[in-house]
């Protein structure tokens, strides 16, 4: 089963950012970079699915030269190969924008031979959190979608050949998916091709492997260029939250302490009887 | 118009990122020039009203007086056989139905209440913002960067769809109305139900839904020391009927289950208290803590932004401390 992977190139915030010259972004010099926590799930359960199966892990993202950076990290991790489309200015894409390219490649893919049972993404970028993407990329494509979704295991009898014997309507197989609902886990059966978006927590990402990192630099990427955003960015500018002056009170220094903060407990009645 | 898609408990309550959503919704401009028509989809007689309700399943009698205490006017209800198992094209398609071709369609920013919106957004051929926390005459501002930053931004288009960041309000009753009930003769498309829930096990998520309705929670981060330093955490949260909150530290290590995670790729709380032991305060769990009423830090470091940000703080070996704490709790109960 051969499986695309969408990341996206993000800053790495740790604590409190300042923002950019113009105001609609936070200022970058100065922080690392990372793909966003689901998608580093995405990749390894992309993995472990293609091992399953046979099959190859591709990913792509839409963003800045430097993204290449991620592709070669997932690389280094046990993705096969990567897709760079490379937008000078991915702010100005909003989240139609990205799942219409996504889309778009896919399908220019397709036409030269490289087609992928299923497509996984985040369910939210750590930056923009449009929480939107991987929804309209399946519509776009006419997949059907899952989100929320933490493992997936291949069903039996899968057909992830991408041929269907009988001529018929491609058929690639079918997964189950298991994601946490509001009442417990909840379990999906989902014939391919399809989009699943992935919540982190299901798996542990794994690290890189020296050879996997020499791998990583000598990985075949192929490159696109991203098209004139079609729909555009809604955003005006961005805000940053007022610091708060800290207003704690120090109950004290070590176990001494414990009876003010039962008071504190009592007084507000959360303590069982 | 603004319709508030509301999600009810396994007890047909209103759940409280609803009731926020809600009250979201009455208290926020709606931001269409007109204010919306009053004419859903493919509905004969359109019934009117600012904010409206969309129940999908069972309603009850006290979830129709509750939506009409937080000023819900009128509750459109659909029920149909295909809707009894969740299949979120099929559920955003229904929303879509009687949605009206313009006003606002919110939900609350919960994974069913973004997938949704998601859905319906794409549905009706609309723009859709998450995790919205403010609207007003200039737009709307959205957490963005796991609540690190704020986003201003306008929706163009007749129907602005939107998710209400958690604890981004209070629910907050009004002068309680009688909602009017419609229900509607639905139509499911089969293609709909490709990606519907083919069953649900119970226990894995109890850990979640009991850390989201609790109102004591003790969070225990990296500085608990390993796998085995939980016991003091533990009884604790016994001795408030709490629950267990975690850093992701703790989950990336194996330590406890990703259920148990507060944050940004977590759960968001709203206890009466937090109680974190041994958390750092990284951007990411704050994100989750916000609706905390009252903060407690026990920490051995006074400069941690965890600290900083307490109500109270005690400073020290959170072993040590929340033993202690634990003996006093005991003692006082004779
Ligand atoms: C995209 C993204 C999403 C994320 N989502 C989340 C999320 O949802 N939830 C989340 O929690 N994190 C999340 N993180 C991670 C976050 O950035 C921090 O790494 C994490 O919260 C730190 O966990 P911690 O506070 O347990 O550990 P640390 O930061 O290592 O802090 C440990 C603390 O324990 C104190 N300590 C040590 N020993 C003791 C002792 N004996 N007694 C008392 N105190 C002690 C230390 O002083 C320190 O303050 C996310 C990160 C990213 C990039
Ligand atoms: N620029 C991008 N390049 C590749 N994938 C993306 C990009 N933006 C979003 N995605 C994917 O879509 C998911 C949801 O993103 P969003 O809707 O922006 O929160 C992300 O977790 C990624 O998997």
């Amino acid at each position: 089963m051969n499986v695309l992977v969408c990341i996206k190139r993000i800053p790495d915030i740790a604590g409190a950012v300042t923002l950019d010259g113009t105001g609609t972004g936070i200022d970058e010099s100065g922080l690392g970079h990372a793909m966003s926590s689901h998608e580093e799930c995405a990749v390894e359960i992309a993995i472990q699915t293609a091992a399953a199966t046979g099959g190859t892990v591709t990913v792509l993202t839409v963003g800045p030269a430097e993204a290449v950076e991620q592709l070669r990290a997932a690389v280094a991790v046990g993705a096969n190969d990567g897709i760079l489309v490379e937008a000078a200015a991915p702010s100005v894409f909003g989240p139609e924008d990205i799942a219409q390219v996504i889309g778009d490649v896919v399908r220019d893919r397709a036409e030269a031979g490289q087609t992928f049972d299923l497509v996984l993404t985040g369910d939210d970028a750590a930056d923009t959190g449009d929480f939107q993407v991987g929804i309209r990329l399946a519509y776009d494509l006419g997949y059907p979608v899952l989100t929320n979704i933490q493992t997936i295991t291949v069903a039996d009898g899968d057909n992830s050949s991408g041929t269907d014997p009988g001529g018929g309507e491609r058929s690639s197989g079918s997964i189950e998916a298991r994601g946490i609902g509001p009442d417990g886990t909840e379990i999906f059966a989902l014939d391919l091709p399809a989009v699943i978006a992935v919540h982190e927590g299901g798996v542990d990402p794994r690290y890189p492997s020296i050879t996997g990192r020499m791998k990583a630099k000598k990985a075949a990427i192929v490159e696109y260029d991203a098209p004139e955003p079609g729909t555009g960015n809604p955003r005006i500018r961005l805000e940053l939250p007022e610091v708060k002056a800290s207003s704690v009170t120090i109950l004290g220094e070590g176990p001494e302490a414990a009876p003010a903060l039962v008071d504190v407990l009592e007084e507000i009645g959360v303590i069982r009887p | 118009m603004t319709h508030v898609f509301v999600e009810t408990d396994a007890a047909g309550k209103v759940t409280l990122t609803s009731a926020e959503a809600v009250t979201f919704a009455r208290t926020h401009p709606n931001l269409l020039p007109d204010g919306g028509s009053a004419t859903p989809r493919g509905v004969a007689e359109p019934p009117s009203g600012s904010t409206e309700g969309v129940v999908i399943g069972p309603l009850s009698d006290s979830a129709v007086a509750e939506l009409g205490r937080l000023g819900v006017s009128v509750i459109h209800h659909l029920e149909h056989p295909d809707l009894e198992a969740y299949s979120a094209p099929a559920w955003a398609q229904a929303i879509v139905d009687i949605t009206p071709e313009s006003g606002m369609l919110l939900a609350s920013g919960t994974p069913r209440g973004m997938e949704l919106m998601a859905h319906a957004a794409v549905r009706a051929g609309a723009r859709m913002a998450a995790n919205v926390i403010a609207c007003d005459e200039e737009g709307l501002l959205r957490q963005v960067h796991g609540g690190t930053a704020f986003e201003r931004l306008r929706l163009d288009g007749d129907l602005h769809v939107l998710t209400i960041a958690g604890h981004a309000c209070t629910p907050e009753e009004t002068t309680p109305i009688d909602p009017e009930v419609y229900d509607y003769d639905l139509t499911v498309a089969e293609a709909d139900l490709a990606t519907r829930v083919q069953r649900t096990e119970v226990e894995a998520a109890d850990d979640a839904s009991g850390l989201t309705s609790a109102r004591a929670v003790v969070g225990a981060g990296r500085g608990v020391g390993s796998e085995n330093g939980f016991s003091e955490a533990l009884d604790l949260v016994d001795h408030l009927g709490g629950a267990l909150g975690v850093s992701r530290v703790v989950t990336g290590l194996g330590w406890r289950p990703h259920a148990e995670q507060v944050g940004q790729t977590g759960s968001r709380i709203s206890p009466d208290v937090y109680i974190a032991c041994g958390i750092s305060g990284a951007i990411q769990h704050m994100a989750g803590i916000e609706g905390a009423k009252t903060l407690v830090a026990i920490n051995t470091d006074e400069e941690s932004t965890m600290v900083q940000r307490a109500d109270y703080a005690i400073i020290g070996d959170l072993h040590e401390v929340v033993g202690a704490v634990n003996e006093e709790i005991v003692r006082r109960r004779g």
